[in-house]
């Protein structure tokens, strides 16, 4: 995501360890998400935990940090056994944690908001100046006064990591920080951890993302299926070695033929704006957009610009009052349902697996029937025909490589990779005319997600218009023919991806695209 | 030590079948208890609550007469419930449909058609039913709750049925009693079984038990409403409309309802009297969640039922016990099975402590 670096990280700093895991195990009912885990941070380190999802790093930080209990093993803290009891217990220690998903509450100012977190009852006018003076000295400009629910993504995780540092912590844990940033931001959020680093403090970064730990961290520890599997320095290993360490086998590629451009229009977004219903929620204001036969299109941004309202209104979740916005193979659809926007050839894939996309608590047989129930001849004169309900899940079963216990497995009993691919497959096994994709390999392991995007450029050699809408920018220029933009519920033009480049779209994604109207806010520019 | 709750990796299929055994065993054994604490002998209580009512022919249609309305309003219920539509209010759709059947048996006094009990069954499911469409009507345009509603408006039609035998229905050579002149033969349900009160509404209940199974297991739409009640995002992707859910949920609880109440006018009653009111309708409300939600459970649900209603009788006969011991019984089976159902999603560990 981010270009080679001048200043590769320095070796590992020595000195006595600030923290030492040895041997941590933790069993949940059904798993055992941590076992035989050791890992040794010390003052001043940049220290990488590395691995897939579910590979166990969520897990190892709520123990550090007091979250949950391991089941056996010790932690040693600056050379003293304890046992964290909880975060407020961590916090104590000097341990603070910014976490992937934020705990801020939208309607308290930024003061009141990191007041909450401290322990008594502080006085708020000289936590704004202690605020300032911490922004100021790392770089993380925030104004203390300003609402939580007017900052962007970027300026939210700036008071996250400002509230953890005015407890001076020794040890600062980060879960996928860089999930939420454009590129300009990440740059910039970097700045500041080596900052700390270089005082001191010790970081232990979790992230999947090879390149950047290969341009911050000064040491690593990767985890596969709640084991290490290896301990390595990043600036002398390659992304493809850190990716055998971290899937067991070498990163799959997909094959990428050019576009076989000039189809027909399928999916067209003729001035598509809508309110949002949440009041927090992003309005989209006047999005235009043609999707063509055998092209995909990929819609990048920052989380949060109107991405989740976009695909409300192109799926039908949230209808329109007006039909010209949303036009599917030439029908005016602004007003239709989902059910009639996939009988006019719309299939639709939402980011949601468990609750959206799948009911939980339903086997695999019956989620087949949610969408495909007329598009795969799934009923008989009103009644389920089970025998073409079980063929149907099987045939999906075994052509997507669903891993699972057959068509009568409960949807929640798969992983959120085996789920996706079920559902990508009842998808494209109706031949949509168009379909519509959101975060395709989100949470999704390294082999699944490489099958999933194949999958997707077959289907569009196949002829089919696609449309993917994702936060992952190395992922859009994977897999896509054209790139456009969404920042703050607008739509920037499209450009050929290989005509464009990760810094292009970086800037674009906060919302300065050429032709932007200049008045526009910039609150989500990070 | 330390008892503890724990998640199970995933529910017990094996508990969701035991949970309702474990809560009637459970019944039992506090029914002993309070039939010790009353001063009775346990077992000549036990003996006379559940032995005696089903102890010849005329005790098991007896029994039968009595789980009739249950299967009918619980059936209806049951495919609300499973689309997490909370149809609280059964009982007064059951008096609607008792009114709406009354008033056609009363219009038509002198008739002798045999289309006159068809006629009446259709005008108790309306009846029923358009009592159901007022919560509906309320959740879908204004989003009022239904479990509110639809219990507020009981009270409302156990006042209008007491209007109606007060004031323009009472027959007028009833002595000043509240009820309504005798319905003619040809509106009383015909008996199954010479000399006993059982009669052809309870061919109706198996008749909607089936229809229940099959809408609820094999048609799509129930597939659509097991889907609204499980996961609405989940609903709102696939296309099902959340409002037809809410309009199906309430009218099929309404309906059967509705032809409950006209099955006890046109059967055991044979008019419609002020007391036409009897809690079937709510009692209706355990039975389904006994029966799993499910008409094969919701059938023995409702024989259990009726037999605490037997058995009450009973009880208060024989024994001197007050007629609200089978309420008490009813209570004990909903708290019981409420208390077991918890076991289906989790499970009890010993904890060492420190």
């Amino acid at each position: 995501m981010t270009n080679p670096t001048p200043q590769a990280p320095s070796a590992p700093p020595d000195g006595p360890p600030r923290l030492v895991l040895r041997g941590i195990r933790k069993v949940y009912p059904s798993v055992v998400a941590n076992d035989g885990i050791d890992l040794t941070v010390r003052p001043g380190e940049i220290h990488a935990v590395l691995g897939e999802n579910g590979a166990g790093k969520s897990t190892l930080m709520k123990i550090i940090y007091g979250v949950t209990r391991q089941t056996e093993g010790e932690i040693e803290w600056e050379g003293k056994a304890v046992e964290v009891d909880s975060p407020a217990h961590a916090r104590s220690l000097g341990i603070g944690m910014v976490f992937q998903h934020f705990s801020l509450f939208e309607t308290l100012n930024v003061t009141q908001n990191v007041a909450l977190a401290l322990p008594g009852k502080p006085d708020l006018k000289a936590l704004a100046k202690q605020i300032e003076e911490v922004s100021q000295r790392y770089g993380l400009p925030v104004d203390p006064r300003r609402m939580v629910h007017a900052l962007s993504v970027g300026e939210r995780q700036r008071v996250e990591i400002i509230r953890c540092l005015l407890q001076s912590p020794r040890l600062l844990i980060m879960d996928e920080p860089t999930s939420v940033l454009t590129p300009q931001a990440v740059r910039k959020l970097f700045e500041t951890l080596r900052q700390l680093a270089a005082e001191g403090c010790s970081i232990l970064y979790i992230s999947h993302k090879l390149d950047e730990i290969q341009e911050l961290c000064h040491t690593a520890t990767v985890l596969r299926g709640g084991k290490v599997t290896g301990s390595c320095i990043p600036s002398q290993e390659t992304p493809a070695s850190m990716a055998r360490l971290m899937i067991g086998k070498d990163l799959p590629v997909c094959e990428h033929g050019a576009s076989t451009s000039g189809g027909e229009t399928r999916l067209r977004l003729a001035g598509l704006s809508h309110a949002s219903d949440d009041p927090f929620g992003t309005d989209l204001r006047d999005i235009h957009l043609d999707v063509h036969a055998g092209e995909i299109v990929g819609i990048a941004g920052v989380s949060g610009n109107g991405q989740q309202e976009l695909l409300y209104a192109i799926s039908g979740e949230a209808p329109l009052a007006e039909k010209f916005p949303v036009q599917i193979c030439g029908i005016e659809a602004g007003r239709m349902t989902p059910d009639q926007r996939r009988t006019a050839g719309m299939g639709f894939v939402p980011e949601e697996r468990l609750g959206r996309g799948a009911v939980p608590r339903m086997s695999l047989a019956e989620n087949a029937l949610l969408t495909a129930h007329t598009g795969a001849g799934l009923l008989k004169s009103g009644l389920i025909d089970f025998a073409a309900m079980e063929k149907f899940s099987a045939e999906c079963i075994a052509a997507y490589n669903v891993k699972c216990g057959g068509p009568g497995a409960e949807a929640k009993s798969l992983s959120g990779g085996n789920l996706q691919k079920y559902i990508m497959g009842r998808e494209i096994m109706q031949s949509p005319k168009v379909l519509v994709v959101a975060q395709p390999t989100w949470g999704v392991d390294v082999g699944a997600a490489a099958f999933i995007r194949q999958a997707l450029i077959e289907l569009r050699d196949r002829g089919t218009a696609i449309l993917v809408i994702s936060e992952e920018l190395d992922e859009l220029f994977e897999i896509s023919d054209r790139i456009a933009v969404i920042a703050n519920g607008r739509l920037s033009p499209s450009k050929p991806a290989a005509e464009t480049n990760v810094e292009e779209i970086g800037v674009w994604m906060s919302g300065m695209w050429p032709g932007a109207e200049a008045a526009q806010e910039v609150s989500h520019a990070a | 030590m330390l008892l503890k709750l724990e998640a199970r990796p995933e529910p017990s299929q094996l508990m969701a079948y035991l949970s309702p055994l474990l809560a009637v065993a459970l019944t039992l054994i506090g029914g002993l208890l309070v039939f010790s604490a009353l001063g009775t002998d346990p077992l000549e209580g036990f003996k006379v609550f559940f032995l005696n009512p089903v102890k010849d022919t005329y005790g098991v249609s007896e029994l039968l007469l009595k789980a009739t309305p249950l299967m009918l309003c619980a059936v209806g219920l049951a495919v609300g419930f499973r689309a997490n539509v909370w149809n609280i209010g059964a009982e007064g759709q059951y008096v609607m449909g008792a009114v709406a059947a009354s008033g056609m048996a009363l219009y038509f006094i002198d008739s002798e058609s045999a289309m006159l009990l068809p006629a009446m069954v259709l005008a108790g499911a309306v009846g029923g039913a358009l009592w159901a469409a007022i919560p509906a009507l309320l959740r879908t345009r204004f989003n009022a709750n239904e479990i509110l509603t639809s219990l507020m408006l009981v009270y409302i039609a156990q006042l209008a049925v007491s209007w109606l035998a007060h004031g323009p229905w009472k027959d007028p050579d009833g002595f000043n009693f509240p009820q309504s002149k005798m319905f003619a033969d040809s509106a009383l349900l015909p008996m199954l079984i010479e000399g006993t009160r059982l009669n052809f509404a309870f061919v109706i209940a198996l008749g909607l038990l089936a229809a229940g199974y099959v809408f609820m297991q094999r048609s799509f739409l129930g597939f659509q409403m097991r889907v609204a009640g499980q996961a609405d995002a989940a609903a709102r992707y696939a296309g099902f409309s959340a409002t037809r859910t809410i309009w199906i949920g309430m009218l099929a609880g309404g309906a059967t309802a509705g032809i409950a109440g006209m099955a006890e006018v046109s059967g055991p009653m044979g008019q419609l009297t002020e007391h036409v009111s009897n809690n079937y309708g709510f009692a209706a409300i355990i039975v389904a969640f006994i029966g799993r939600l499910n008409p094969v459970g919701i059938f023995f649900g409702s024989l259990l039922m009726a037999l605490l209603y037997l058995g009450g009788e009973q009880a208060q006969q024989y024994l001197n016990l007050p007629s609200s011991i089978s309420k008490v019984f009813q209570g004990m089976l909903l708290f019981f099975l409420l208390g077991a159902d918890v076991f289906i999603h989790y499970r009890l560990r010993l904890k060492g402590g420190k």
